[in-house]
């Protein structure tokens, strides 16, 4: 069995595939912020999610990709299923309920946030660097994270316990005030 | 058309497009868990940003790498502690839509 592509499909190939993430990438952000449906919407974001990962895949980083998938999938879209699970949104009610004033306002301040960044960054001089000095591979991103970056790591995990400890307190305060 | 991929104002397109996204949900959501996805695809667009200038135009391309993997560690945190709140205000207001948290309201 020959499995050999010749190397001028490579190149449209590639292309294929990026754009095949891009489009995975808006139409999960679309699903995520017009779907009626909570549920959905979470659906939405882990497919935004996934497209994203491919695109970091193209940006030389592989690693990155995987802990896009990890944690923002694993972990960061699964507490939001959590979020809709123990506070039940009224889907009924909201889905009922015209949203007035508040979509097209949404769309135009939408659209000219990305009009905006997006023209800013077409229209400005970007300086590329006389020499790179490594090529960013996961060996050393992990020797970076240990030196040059290490109080940094420190202090994300002190963040992170915070946070879950806050969390803790806050989710808990409530419960005291119904059982008294 | 064939170099859309090796091109650094793609990636900025869609970083800047993933943060308007969010900006729309953030303003059309009426609900709270609404609200927290929309966030969550500000941060990814601003990951997105870090990462294509990492790639493109950085010196050392570790950096960006290692700010977008804090980025992450933040959004964790975040997504716990307004998961938190949104069970809060929840168990207070029987509610998690934005018009009835209120209580300054004659």
């Amino acid at each position: 069995m020959n499995l050999s592509i010749s190397p001028d499909v490579v190149p449209i190939l590639r292309e294929g595939i990026f754009l095949g993430m891009v489009i995975v990438t808006v139409f999960g952000a679309l699903l995520a912020t017009l779907a009626k449906r909570m549920t959905r919407a979470v659906l939405g974001l882990i497919v935004c999610f996934l497209g994203i990962a491919g695109i970091y895949y193209f940006l030389n980083s592989p690693f990155v990709a995987l802990m896009q998938i990890l944690i923002y999938v694993g972990a960061v879209a699964i507490t939001i299923c959590f979020a809709i699970m123990l506070a039940e949104p009224d889907e009924m009610k909201m889905a009922a309920k015209t949203p007035g004033l508040a979509g097209p306002f949404a769309v135009l301040l939408g659209g000219a946030v990305t009009w905006v960044l997006a023209s800013t960054a077409m229209h400005a001089q970007w300086m590329t660097p006389a020499v790179k000095i490594n090529e960013g591979s996961v060996q050393q991103v992990g020797a970076s994270l240990l030196t040059m970056y290490s109080m940094v790591f420190e202090l994300v995990s002190i963040v992170l316990l915070l946070a879950i400890l806050g969390s803790l307190v806050v989710a808990r305060a409530g419960r005291d005030k119904a059982e008294c | 058309m064939l170099t859309l991929s090796t091109q650094l104002n793609t990636y900025l397109f869609i970083g800047a497009m993933l943060f308007g996204f969010g900006v729309f949900g953030l303003v059309r959501r009426p609900s709270l868990i609404g609200m927290l996805i929309a966030a969550e695809l500000v941060l990814c667009g601003a990951s997105v940003n870090f990462m294509a200038f990492n790639n493109f135009l950085a010196e050392d391309p570790t950096v960006g790498q290692i700010i977008t993997l804090f980025i992450m560690a933040i959004a964790a945190a975040e997504a716990a502690i307004a998961m938190s709140i949104v069970i809060a205000v929840y168990r207070n207001y029987k509610s998690i839509e934005t018009e009835d948290l209120v209580d300054l309201q004659g």
